[in-house]
């Protein structure tokens, strides 16, 4: 048994809905259908998971850290989600997606992208699969994530500056929005994350469900039983509802870890922006906050709605990590067990080093979504550049 | 029983006008309710406010940085509606925000608060048919009109159920795109008012993309009346003051009066 299907309406508790511009309405209601009827289809399900092996690498490894674990005190795994193809965990949603584009008839995908992994990714599988790619990026998230920028331009995708706002992932958002009313005959809106109107939420967790289905199976063969936490970093919170989704029935603890600059659950109330209702950091007129975060890819103020609802009947924990302990993730990792992690999962990283004291002994799967190539430059600002 | 504004729209229709509803930033510089109340004696039948959000996915160019420029210069949701409350502007007022607006106020308290500062309509464009149930309730407890969109997208059966339920009038969304003015009105525009017009006797507005006198008596037309809001925007970003803008409202009733 794995998380539990949103009503007919998109809820997860009082969470979720479809808010979206009239415009899309019948756009969201035909993707729901197409999801469906895809989904029960084994041609459909199989020529996905062939992409995932063949294309993407899948099944990805699990690492048990022996240096690590011995530093922390309690038995550390990860989900090596930075070894797939594109180098994140990203690619599990945009394969499924862009197939799902396809079927429906869809000549362009249009995406959203903050740390430019989604975004790289949805270029990826659009050419892969000859379509049409807009990626929308914060004018801010362009500067500290050019080779990104650059690397879609080299996958033949069109990358567009969002000038409005906060310039960073929740502007990306609106404009890939715009896009999407003014483009739905031709255009497919692939989502990055478990946010959205239905069907998004909903869809983006069932493909990512398989890394959970993986992280299961290969924690169980390493410890013998399921382990005592399974945490993963949050930002619309994707490759963290994939990996609770293979544990939520078992007798494990789910931590996920927002940055404190843009925790929605650790400090937003509800509200509704992005086509749903969920925790959203905001003032007291309903105005979004801009987030602010060292991580691209968790700098938004809002969060998946299945994580508010997890978060309200306790099945899941959000914590929340300061850019300074992220800094000392990143490099704690890389130094300990050369593995250069993104800065988004160091944030989970960044919560089992500071609570190791109450980790001891347990054992952790840690979701592992992204490689850290994309941050190096970043990092080599901060710390001070090269050979210092 | 009819609001303010559907009885306004209906008696423009009734005379054989077509009907002009007019958007306004609120809050933008500080003359702006003698904008809405030039806006009302320039011939607009309904003046539209538009509240501000930090996030307004519906809308173009023009009134993001409007609504920007508000925000920027301290205009709140309650600032406007202060205002509202002394205007007398000699029309029927809409406001036209985001759906978290309200949600965050408290639906009840924000229909209250609307019905108390004179304002009989409502329109949010990010709340659509199958999520107004909630504000409905409340809109309706306080006699608030809540205007609902109709888009090209929306088959046959699905414009019946918006007309059942919008009040006031039924806003029919010109193109597949957001707010702002385009160099020609899109062919979709008198398409939506055609196929609006088949199925409800509410009054039928376009708009979105409806941007200069011509259009606006292009777009009127097949419907009953058009909403502009970039163009009027656009002039008040410009500086044209009160009567600047008065005189580009004036242009567009003399357009619409000679349909």
């Amino acid at each position: 048994m794995g998380l539990n299907d949103p009503t007919p309406e998109g809820r997860f508790g009082e969470f979720g809905g479809r808010y979206v511009p009239e415009t899309l309405v019948p756009a969201c209601e035909e993707l729901e259908a197409a999801f469906r009827g895809a989904w029960a289809d084994p041609g459909f399900r199989s020529r996905l998971d062939g992409l995932l092996a063949d294309y993407a690498g899948r099944p990805s490894p699990m690492t048990e850290c022996e240096n690590l674990s011995a530093e922390l005190g309690c038995r550390l795994l990860l989900k090596r989600e930075d070894l797939n193809h594109t180098g994140s965990h990203k690619i599990n949603n945009v394969l499924g997606q862009a197939l799902l584009a396809q079927r429906m008839g869809k000549t362009r995908l249009v995406a959203e992208t903050g740390a430019g992994q989604h975004g790289v990714a949805t270029a990826t599988a659009a050419a892969l699969l000859d379509m049409e790619c807009c990626v929308y990026m914060g004018e801010v998230d362009i500067r500290r994530q050019e080779l990104n920028v650059f690397r879609m331009q080299l996958l033949g995708a069109e990358v567009k500056t969002a000038m409005s706002g906060s310039r960073t992932l929740k502007d990306a958002i609106n404009e890939a929005m715009r896009d999407w009313v003014a483009s739905v005959e031709e255009s497919h809106y692939c989502l990055g994350s478990v946010m959205g109107p239905h069907p998004y939420p909903w869809m983006v967790r069932t493909f990512q469900e398989v890394l959970g289905r993986e992280a299961r199976e290969q924690s169980e063969a390493i410890l013998g039983t399921v382990p005592d936490v399974v945490t993963a970093c949050v930002g619309g919170g994707s490759n963290a509802i994939g990996i609770f989704s293979g544990f939520v029935d078992a007798d494990t603890e789910l931590v996920g870890v927002e940055p404190s600059g843009g925790a929605a659950i650790g400090r937003g109330v509800p509200g509704v922006v992005h086509g749903s209702q969920s925790y959203l950091m905001q003032d007291e007129f309903g105005h979004v906050l801009e987030a602010e975060s060292i991580s691209a890819g968790l700098d938004y103020p809002g969060v998946g709605p299945e994580h508010s609802h997890l978060a309200d009947i306790g099945r899941a924990r959000y914590e929340n990590v300061t850019d300074a302990e992220v800094v000392e993730a990143f490099q704690l990792l890389s130094r300990s067990e050369g593995i250069i992690p993104a800065l988004e999962p160091a944030h989970a990283l960044a919560w089992v080093s500071r609570d190791r004291a109450s980790l001891v002994g347990r054992s952790v799967v840690l979701n592992l979504s992204g490689r850290g190539d994309k941050d190096v430059a970043q990092m080599m600002d901060i710390l001070g550049g090269a050979g210092t | 029983m009819a609001g303010p504004v559907e009885r306004a729209l209906r008696e423009r229709r009734d005379a054989g006008g077509k009907a002009l509803v007019v958007y306004v930033t609120g809050g933008l510089g500080d003359d702006w309710t003698d904008t809405v109340r030039a806006v009302a004696d320039a011939g607009a039948d309904v003046v539209e406010i538009g509240v501000p959000f930090s996030d307004p996915v519906m809308d173009g160019p023009t009134i993001q940085a409007a609504s920007d420029r508000a925000l920027e210069s301290g205009a709140t949701p309650w600032s406007i509606l202060d205002q509202v409350r002394d205007l007398d502007a000699g029309a029927p007022l809409a406001v036209m925000t985001y759906y978290n607006i309200a949600f965050r106020a408290g639906l009840k308290r924000f229909a209250a608060s609307l019905a108390d500062a004179g304002v009989s309509g409502c329109i949010l464009p990010d709340l659509p048919l199958e999520e107004t149930g909630p504000w409905v309730d409340a809109a309706d407890d306080a006699g608030i009109e809540t205007i609902l969109l109709a888009a090209p997208t929306g088959s046959e059966e699905r414009l019946v159920r918006i007309c059942a339920r919008s009040r006031g009038f039924v806003y029919g969304v010109g193109l597949l795109g957001v707010t702002g003015v385009r160099s020609e009105l899109a062919t979709s525009a008198s398409v939506i008012a055609l196929r609006l017009k088949q199925v409800t006797d509410l009054p039928v507005l376009v708009g979105v993309g409806v941007g200069t006198p011509e259009q606006a008596a292009e777009a009127a037309s097949a419907g009953d009346g058009v909403v502009v809001g970039s163009a009027v925007v656009q002039r008040m970003l410009d500086g044209a003051g009160p009567a600047g803008v008065g005189d580009l409202v004036a242009g567009f009733r003399a357009a619409l009066d000679a349909v």
